[in-house]
């Protein structure tokens, strides 16, 4: 493509367009995560951790999942290298993120991956990887990630601070049922993505096993559901003939 | 008192390292080189494999108990979303509704 002089290059978007937009298509799933800072934070504090330790656990660590998970292993008294084992078991879902998001940053510094890895979560990831999918060629994606993490990391920030000041108050909250917030987060992203049949066959059968896995220890169930989803895909994808690529991004 | 803190210490550093021992070094090598394509090809299906993984298990299933059923208001709730979605394709729109009918139908119906 010839280089445009830079007023007329309209269709580029800027790092800060790219940014804005990032934070702006994160904002649904900001909804859907508020409760889970603010029940995290009285969560911890109800487990017994220290309110320094529970706020340096979401800086720090910034695991949704896996600090809930935290946090009902230490109200049953687990000891730290259980906890650790359980969370980096509940994280592994993670290395797939990272390895479907490695073609895309092949051009960035470690300053850029240092923290686009730490920031990773499933929401930003569900909203990026759909940024790189689309067909434009901007230059400046990776600023959209990073709208969409640093957004996802202060509200996480501020609803765990809630979550520890009013703990107290909101004991029944983990009652409610808010985790429905997740699930419909989730469909919102997922349902959009289902438009070939090795997608729905994914979704259908990586779920399906999840489900019948329920039991198993550490949430093993959502990892087997995931290679297994992962598997019918592409077997699928393959039996169609490899210029059927499933297109992922649905622009309307 | 300072067991306490060591140990709180202790189980941030290393919850800390597993996780970003996860999501980092994955990044970072598998940026330095060029994905075979089949490979390309199975990673598109990453995101609606983990996420359809993480979902179906927590509408159909509570109290580790199958609940494909009226009186399981995630279940419904969670048809309805899909059905928004489908419609729509509209994210905010599933999610405010989708939490409405739940909200909704656990207070109101059930």
């Amino acid at each position: 493509m010839p280089e445009l002089p830079s007023e007329k290059r309209v269709l580029v978007p800027t790092k800060r367009g790219e940014l804005l937009r990032g934070a702006r298509d994160t904002l649904p799933l900001v909804v859907g995560a508020v409760p889970f800072g603010i029940i995290f934070g009285a969560l911890a504090i109800g487990a017994g951790l220290s309110p320094m330790a529970t706020q340096a656990m979401s800086l720090f660590v910034f695991a949704g999942s896996a600090q809930f998970v935290a946090a009902g292993l230490l109200s049953q008294s687990a000891g730290v290298a259980i906890i650790v084992l359980t969370t980096f078991i509940v994280n592994l879902r993670h290395a797939l993120y990272s390895a479907s998001l490695a073609p895309y940053v092949q051009n960035l510094s470690q300053r850029w991956l240092l923290p686009l890895g730490f920031w990773l979560t499933d929401e930003t990831f569900a909203i990026a990887i759909k940024r790189y999918r689309d067909a434009d060629a901007s230059p400046h994606k990776h600023w959209y990630y990073l709208g969409s993490a640093v957004l996802m990391y202060v509200n996480w920030q501020i609803c765990t601070l809630i979550g520890i000041v009013a703990g107290q108050q909101l004991q029944g909250l983990a009652d409610l049922g808010l985790e429905i917030a997740m699930v419909v987060s989730f469909v919102g992203i997922v349902v959009p993505m289902l438009i070939s049949k090795p997608m729905v066959a994914c979704a259908l059968s990586a779920g399906g096993v999840a489900a019948l896995l329920h039991s198993l220890p550490h949430q093993l169930g959502l990892m087997v559901g995931s290679v297994v989803g992962v598997l019918v895909g592409y077997l699928l994808t393959k039996r169609m003939g490899d210029n059927n690529l499933p297109a992922a991004d649905v622009s309307s | 008192m300072n067991i306490v803190f060591d140990s709180e210490f202790l189980l941030i550093v290393g919850m800390m390292l597993v996780t970003f021992g996860v999501r980092y070094p994955v990044l970072a090598w598998l940026s330095k080189r060029e994905l075979p394509k089949n490979v390309v090809i199975a990673l598109e299906f990453v995101p609606v494999a983990v996420l359809s993984a993480i979902v179906v298990p927590m509408a159909t299933i509570r109290d580790s108990e199958w609940a494909i059923s009226l009186d399981n208001p995630f279940f419904v709730a969670t048809v309805f979303s899909i059905l928004v979605a489908l419609k729509t394709r509209n994210l905010l729109l599933t999610i405010v509704l989708g939490m409405a009918v739940f909200f909704i139908y656990r207070l109101w119906i059930l």
